[in-house]
């Protein structure tokens, strides 16, 4: 296991700015997490949550500021006091600690629910395939998911998948876990079981970042709601006094909304 | 007006008059009738065919297993063994090359394809077989240096060697477009997943992206290697003792033509119907995860019965 510094925060966003073409879409953000702190980013379609998250593992690059993860600037790498872009392979290194659980779900539908789990274990991080498949049938279980070991992603049902998903990205033992709007393309009737999969790993102290519209998932599991509106964070604190008793009338109205 | 009519007198057991599991197909007369004249058609050519002498059956049976046809098939098969093999490498690699964000690569992938797709594979084939007219001498040196090495260019290339580069280069044209084909309908966000996995570019590619673009990429692949198998008939005009090489060998010392060009024919057929059934198998391989609930539905039909 890695022993993790509890002082200094896991993530540190500065002044981080992202534009596509003309189009800005990140206006200078700064956010700290700490380590075992489950971060809920809610706000409006187009304030820049996703994308924001989407910086964090490099999967934008970000024009202005900077990120670090775990000590590690992702995307890049100080030499001599300078700045120097790390190599495609050179940042698919520093990945390797940071989890992902898309809305889209994203297994790979040409492998079983196993071998989904285990790809990236034996393939990327070189444990040993019997390690990893024993590791996996434990994380099909904490995801109530064992009997659907070698089923395809397409039997599945929709929170079926979404619990796969997860089951994978613990499987490379994440310091860190993304969560892009994880119950967004769902059923109304199947958000429950991927929330409640989620809340297990918040209490667990999985450090988590995570883009949702679930307000009652941030008001249960959330140490810090930050609300992001127009590129900028508007407003964060405690869920209790974010939800309950927001001070930006950009977050009242927001907030309004699902009351 | 008719339909209430009907409702309303229709008796008590109407509905299971029109309940569909009771319902039978009408007897297609028109259906009978095409089918008979289209057996005529169809008995009447095989009739002609057979009784046709120009045909020569006989000389067909006779030569169809003769050692030059044999060995003229070996050579056929063999070189689209080779030139398939080193058209799907070298395509792959140029696909890749030319779906880089790399100027270099894109460019020359580009100029690759836009060249030997551009121009007619017979005249590859022999500009490859006249290259020494071009470049007596092929050596290995350093640019303006010492030459290291240095072969006479008709020793190099034989007719065997500018069938092989022929036919692999102007397959690897097409194999690239298909192989870029197969890979841009790929989901975008399966390359995503990799990436956010820590995978290296080249492993997403061998693990997530060619094995679902495989799906797209196996029939035209099928369709150009049946291409393939004829395109090898063209290196007979460079000398290359093909199967059709072979059979012109024959009838231009018996002048049983026709017979001779049957016997290349069915050999071809031959071919591709084995290679046509060894593409609806490798489909399906490809298509597995596709079928949904395949193995569940069987399971649940089977306890569904047993309820019964």
């Amino acid at each position: 296991m890695t022993v993790i510094d509890t002082a200094k925060p896991l993530v540190q966003a500065r002044n981080v700015h992202k534009a596509f073409d003309h189009l800005e879409v990140l206006k200078g953000i700064d956010l700290d997490v700490m380590p075992g702190e489950v971060v809920v980013i809610l706000g409006p379609s187009g304030s820049g949550k996703s994308t924001f998250l989407r910086c964090i593992n490099h999967l934008e690059a970000i024009q202005k500021g900077f990120i670090e993860v775990d000590g590690e600037q992702i995307g890049y790498k100080l030499k001599k006091d300078r700045l120097e872009k790390l190599s495609a392979n050179g940042i698919a290194r520093q990945r390797r600690k940071i989890g992902m659980v898309f809305q889209q779900f994203n297994l790979y539908p040409h492998m079983t629910v196993l071998q989904n789990i285990i790809e990236a274990p034996v393939g990327v991080h070189g444990e040993s395939r019997k390690d990893a498949i024993e590791n996996a049938r434990q994380l099909l279980q904490r995801v109530g998911l064992s009997e659907k070991a070698d089923a395809y992603p397409r039997q599945l049902s929709g929170g079926q998948q979404q619990r796969v998903a997860i089951a994978r990205a613990l499987a490379i033992k994440p310091k860190l876990m993304l969560f892009d709007e994880p119950t967004s393309a769902l059923d109304p009737e199947l958000v429950g079981e991927v929330l409640a999969t989620m809340r297990d790993l918040a209490k667990q102290g999985l450090t988590m970042i995570v883009v949702t519209h679930e307000i009652s998932f941030a008001r249960e599991a959330a140490d810090r709601v930050v609300f992001m509106d127009g590129g900028v964070i508007v407003e964060q604190g405690r869920p209790e006094d974010v939800i309950g008793n927001p001070q930006h009338p950009r977050t009242q109205s927001f907030l309004s909304r699902f009351l | 007006m008719i339909n209430s009519t009907q409702s309303d007198a229709a008796p008590q057991g109407a509905a299971n008059f029109r309940d569909v599991a009771t319902a039978h197909t009408p007897f297609r007369t028109g259906r009978l009738l095409l089918w008979l004249v289209i057996a005529f058609v169809v008995i009447d050519f095989g009739w002609i065919i057979a009784n046709n002498e120009g045909f020569g059956w006989p000389v067909v049976a006779r030569y169809f297993f003769d050692p030059t046809v044999i060995s003229g098939l070996y050579v056929s098969l063999g070189l689209t063994v080779v030139a398939m093999i080193l058209g799907v490498v070298v395509g792959l690699v140029i696909a890749i090359m030319r779906m880089s964000n790399d100027g270099l690569a894109k460019g020359f992938a580009s100029l690759f394809i836009w060249f030997f797709r551009g121009t007619p594979l017979l005249v590859q084939l022999i500009f490859w077989y006249n290259m020494s007219t071009l470049f007596p001498a092929i050596s290995i040196s350093i640019p303006f240096g010492p030459t290291l090495a240095s072969w006479d260019t008709n020793s190099v290339i034989t007719p065997m060697t500018a069938a092989i580069v022929g036919l692999a280069l102007n397959e690897a044209a097409y194999m690239a477009e298909i192989i870029r084909g197969g890979l841009i309908s790929v989901d975008r966000g399966q390359a995503e997943t990799a990436e956010a996995f820590g995978m290296t570019k080249g492993r997403a590619l061998w693990r997530i992206i060619i094995p679902q673009a495989m799906r797209s990429i196996v029939p035209p692949t099928g369709n150009q290697l049946i291409s393939m198998i004829k395109a090898t008939s063209l290196v007979s005009v460079i000398a290359m003792a093909d199967l059709l090489y072979s059979v012109q060998s024959i009838y231009n010392r018996t002048f049983e033509i026709i017979p001779m060009l049957l016997v290349a024919v069915l050999w071809y057929l031959l071919i591709t119907s084995v290679l046509n059934l060894g593409q609806s198998y490798i489909e399906a391989y490809y298509g597995r995860s596709e079928r949904r609930n395949a193995g569940v539905a069987k399971v649940e039909a089977a306890t569904g019965e047993a309820n019964h």
